[in-house]
């Protein structure tokens, strides 16, 4: 950071316990996923782990990510329940991910032009 | 390299929309240099939809760490194909992202490690550097719901979540009650607790498989 961004910092919008929050979440982050990334292949070697064990891992991915695709599509900002543009945004990426599953980039165009038209024409 | 073409335009896109939606919540260095030294689309993602919904670093942490628990099977299944002592098996883990790692698999158990670092190589400038586009376009491209941007988070995950396809319908039906599980939570927990509560789901996967399941 130079001195001049320093007199006139951009977010100074951002409260100096988020600040900080920010930062932790970043560090804490990057130790957590070089460690996650290494311990099977440090630990392991060419060994093999409980089939139950992995099988419970494996299906983390898809909990979570349903879990962060209801909760940004349909919870507000107090976590109240509720259908607006972005249902619609998602509606979309699932009707091009239908078609082709591999189209991230077109599906992610799709959530937001009409999230954005929903919007445009005087929608929440 | 070339086959990690399209993936790096994609990592473009979705780079640049975390710097756009990052940058109100974390301010202008944070998300650059989080994306350049996590370097984990998803957790950062989830962290930043745990922060930007008023959660702590505690929980957006705990979201990223969930959202990246998937580099354990990962991370396990590549082990064979790593070769040296610990610290080097470990070294030769860290390139690895779900492309990549999808694309290297060579059938059996192997994975041809070489070819998926080619695909990080490529990734990486594009990811830190749409991060970066993001962070700075973001005040030219104005409130980032007029635009839909809202949309783009649950978009991507979706996206993840179908190419998750390789779980067959245990993953889907883990995914259906993860979803079930957050939104019940959703009105009466913390920011965080419903997605870190969804992925309890995945416990069905401890539930005796019938003979003649075969997904």
């Amino acid at each position: 950071m130079t001195s001049r961004e320093w007199r006139k910092p951009r977010n100074k919008h951002v409260p100096v316990d988020v600040v900080s929050a920010v930062w932790a979440t970043v560090i804490a982050l990057t130790i957590t996923t070089v460690a996650t990334k290494a311990v099977g292949p440090a630990a392991l070697g060419e060994r093999d782990l409980p089939r139950l064990f992995t099988k419970v891992i494996e299906l983390l991915a898809p909990a979570i990510l349903a879990a962060l695709i209801a909760v940004g599509t349909f919870t507000g900002a107090d976590g109240d329940l509720v259908i607006d543009a972005r249902a619609a945004g998602l509606a979309a990426a699932a009707a091009v991910f239908a078609v082709s599953r591999n189209s991230l980039l077109a599906a992610v165009a799709a959530a937001a032009i009409v999230a954005a038209a929903v919007r445009a024409l005087g929608g929440t | 390299m070339r086959a990690g073409a399209p993936i790096a335009v994609a990592s473009l896109l979705v780079g640049t929309s975390f710097g756009v939606l990052a940058e109100p919540v974390m301010g202008t260095v944070a998300p650059i240099v989080m994306s350049a030294i996590v370097f984990a689309g998803s957790a950062q993602f989830g962290a930043l939809a745990v922060l930007a919904a008023g959660g702590g670093a505690g929980a957006a942490v705990a979201a990223g760490v969930l959202l990246n628990m998937r580099y354990l099977p990962m991370g396990i299944s590549i082990a064979a194909s790593t070769r040296g002592g610990w610290f080097r098996r470990g070294l030769a883990a860290q390139p690895l992202i779900d492309a990549g790692w999808a694309m290297s698999h060579r059938g059996d158990s192997r994975y041809d490690l070489p070819f998926m670092w080619g695909v990080t190589a490529v990734n990486y400038p594009m990811w830190v550097g749409g991060t970066a586009l993001g962070v700075f376009a973001g005040d030219l491209i104005g409130e980032p719901d007029r635009l839909g941007l809202d949309a783009l988070f649950p978009a991507f995950f979706l996206g993840l979540l179908v190419g998750e396809g390789s779980e067959g319908r245990r993953g889907w039906i883990a995914a259906l009650l993860g979803a079930t599980l957050a939104l019940s939570l959703a009105p009466v927990t913390p920011p965080g607790v419903p997605v870190m509560a969804g992925s309890l789901a995945a416990l069905i996967a401890l539930q005796p498989r019938r003979e003649n399941d075969v997904s």
